[in-house]
């Protein structure tokens, strides 16, 4: 049975982008972005909102096409046309955007982006392990707080920022209690919805209800546990999902694994649980500590990246996995080529079944994932 | 007591009756348009056939992409489980199954006891299927029957476009410049096996090999294969039913 609050968690997208509109007409900034790797606190360190910019629906990728070459991953082409076309509120009520140099795609794209609205690129370095990377992102994230002092008219101090750090990590620990309720066997709830609640989390406007409702979220799943409620039962095969993020409008191959009868237990992927993992320290200097937290972001722009294979075991135990399914969007080469690494740390080291499946967020080619899930399926 | 095994291809619908020892009868008929249709009128024509009545099926099981599409069936199982226990029970010894169907090929990895290691299937389109032949041999005016025969001996053309839009073209361009059919069909079918034996390079291929689906029934394009893939690969008459009786058998041990 369905947490009944879920409705109250789905019908925040309509209340977001009400909100994100009052807010932009009492004058309030707004800070948008797209990535794992922005450091959020400091736009809010600066008083202004930050929210996470669309980019996970099939509609716009038409009106990108226009611009943009057709084989490339459907989340930047998705993104971009969000942009083009308008549609996406809270690019529209954005008074500037941070972007980072992550995937050639990206940074390309945001070349063609950074001429919509103002733009803010990060350079983020293409290895986490260098000695010279961490100085390097921390004085790309004091470049970033002189940016925003500049184009927003403030003054960043390091008690705004602590306040700030306070808060992300007070979202950040509950959306991981919230993750680590499906550790449980059998889980309590679905993939599909923990990736929604999840996902959810980037558009809030006010942070502290957005925590309040997650708080209740977990209170009900709790209390349905309690009861032998669940999601699945226990045969259902566990599954991580890992690779490219996923929101609403690209989970389809979310969907059809549960409605083939798997049950989605981690999602490893960065609209999921990785961003949840690693705190930002809140004894050291606010920018050092911001700079370590975003740094140890294991994404597949990393080179190496064995923080993934890492976070993938840990994750496979705790929560008790099955198997792992690793989603690429076409043309994303980082994870595309990433996937064999995975694969062979997955069957070899974990003794898993692995299915990588490389699809776009198009209904085109549902039948042929569907026979590919249940065939991996009937294998487990 | 027998179990019906219903394999819904894009292009042929196969049906086999099994007895808990052996095949006892088998039913082959085109899909055409409607796939619901064709597959009560398989297994009407397969009971009629062997003169059977319905009480005396104890399960049906369909396999293929038409499966959702039948529903007097009791269970469906994908058709990777289905070749793979199909092939494992003509020949124990197989560890490796390549079927090219009409609109996808797949290479199947098997263990001892016929169960599914690991499998992959070509992407989202035509490229190195049934229909790519069919569409190809049309060009050249032939049957698809008829590749095999007509390229055996000749010099293969290089056919580079794996779309098959674009090899037509390619193919309706090589006549042009007076290419013999024969060399046209064997650069088509080598270019077939190329496409295959790449899909198969990523999983690990132990041989003998099961070659299956309608296009198995070409002899040339299985030498190449097992020069390609460089192991054994083998077939047999019921390489085209491989899917129907592994959803039998699959049935009659469900039972």
């Amino acid at each position: 049975m369905r947490p009944a609050i879920m409705e109250e968690v789905e019908a925040l997208r309509g209340i977001n982008s009400v909100k994100i509109k009052e807010a932009h007409e009492a004058g309030r900034k707004v800070v948008g972005m797209y990535c794992v790797f922005s450091p959020q606190e400091i736009a809010m360190a600066a008083d202004a909102i930050t929210v996470t910019l669309c980019g996970t629906k099939q509609e716009p990728i038409e009106a990108a096409e226009k611009e943009l070459p057709r084989n490339l991953c459907p989340l930047i082409k998705s993104s971009y046309g969000f942009a083009v076309t308008d549609k996406c509120p809270y690019f529209s009520f954005s008074d500037v955007l941070l972007a980072e140099t992550t995937c050639d795609g990206k940074k390309k794209m945001y070349e063609l982006m950074g001429k919509i609205k103002p733009m803010h690129i990060m350079n983020l370095p293409q290895t986490a392990s260098a000695k010279e990377s961490l100085p390097l992102w921390e004085a790309e994230m004091v470049r970033f707080k002189e940016y925003l002092e500049k184009e927003l008219s403030v003054e960043i101090t390091d008690e705004k920022l602590s306040a700030a750090i306070r808060l992300m990590n007070k979202e950040r620990a509950v959306m991981k209690r919230l993750h680590q309720l499906n550790a449980h066997k059998p889980a309590p709830m679905t993939g599909m919805d923990m990736m929604l609640t999840q996902w959810l989390k980037g558009f809030n406007v006010d942070k502290e209800a957005g925590i309040d409702l997650v708080e209740r979220v977990i209170a009900e799943v709790e209390a349905q546990m309690a009861q032998g409620i669940y999601a699945f039962d226990e045969k259902a095969p566990r599954i991580l999902l890992t690779g490219c993020p996923v929101g609403s409008g690209s989970e389809k191959v979310l969907k059809i694994l549960e409605d083939s009868g798997a049950s989605i237990v981690a999602l490893e992927n960065c609209t999921g649980y990785k961003p949840l993992d690693v705190m930002v320290d809140e004894n050291k200097a606010p920018l050092t500590a911001l700079a370590e937290k975003y740094l140890s972001t294991p994404c597949s722009c990393m080179s190496s990246n064995n923080g993934r294979l890492d976070l993938i075991k840990r994750l496979a135990e705790e929560y008790q996995v099955d198997a792992v399914v690793d989603l690429t969007w076409q043309a994303c080469h980082t994870y595309n080529i990433e996937s064999f690494t995975v694969k062979s740390f997955v069957k070899d080291e974990l003794g898993l079944p692995f299915i990588q499946v490389e699809t776009d967020y198009s209904d085109s080619d549902l039948g042929q994932i569907k026979t590919r899930v249940e065939a991996f399926l009937e294998t487990i | 007591m027998y179990s019906v095994g219903i394999d819904m291809g894009s292009v042929a619908a196969k049906a086999v009756v099994f007895d808990g020892t052996r095949i006892v009868g088998h039913c082959l008929i085109p899909t055409g348009w409607s796939p619901k249709e064709t597959g009560r009128q398989l297994y009407d024509q397969l009971l009629t056939q062997l003169e059977l009545e319905t009480h005396q099926i104890s399960t049906i099981v369909g396999t293929g992409y038409g499966r959702i599409s039948l529903p007097f069936i009791d269970h469906k199982i994908t058709e990777i489980s289905c070749h793979g226990r199909g092939a494992h029970f003509l020949n124990g010894d197989i560890r490796t199954v390549v079927d090219i169907g009409g609109q996808d090929s797949k290479v199947i990895c098997l263990g001892e006891n016929g169960k599914v290691l690991d499998f992959i299937m070509n992407d989202k389109c035509a490229a190195g299927t049934g229909h790519f032949l069919q569409v190809m041999a049309h060009a050249l005016e032939l049957d698809v029957s008829d590749l095999s025969r007509m390229a055996r001996g000749a010099e293969p053309q290089s056919i580079n476009s794996m779309c098959t839009v674009f090899a037509e073209s390619e193919v309706v361009s090589l006549m042009a410049e007076g290419a013999s059919k024969e060399s046209i069909a064997a650069g088509l079918l080598l270019s077939v096996s190329k496409k295959t034996a790449s899909l198969a390079s990523r999983v690990s291929v132990k041989g003998p090999v099961y070659f299956s689906g309608g296009v198995a029934q070409n002899a040339l394009l299985l030498e190449q294969l097992s020069e390609k893939m460089d192991v054994e690969v083998l077939t047999c008459e019921y390489a085209q039913l491989l899917g129907a009786i592994g959803a039998a058998v699959l049935g009659f041990e469900k039972l």
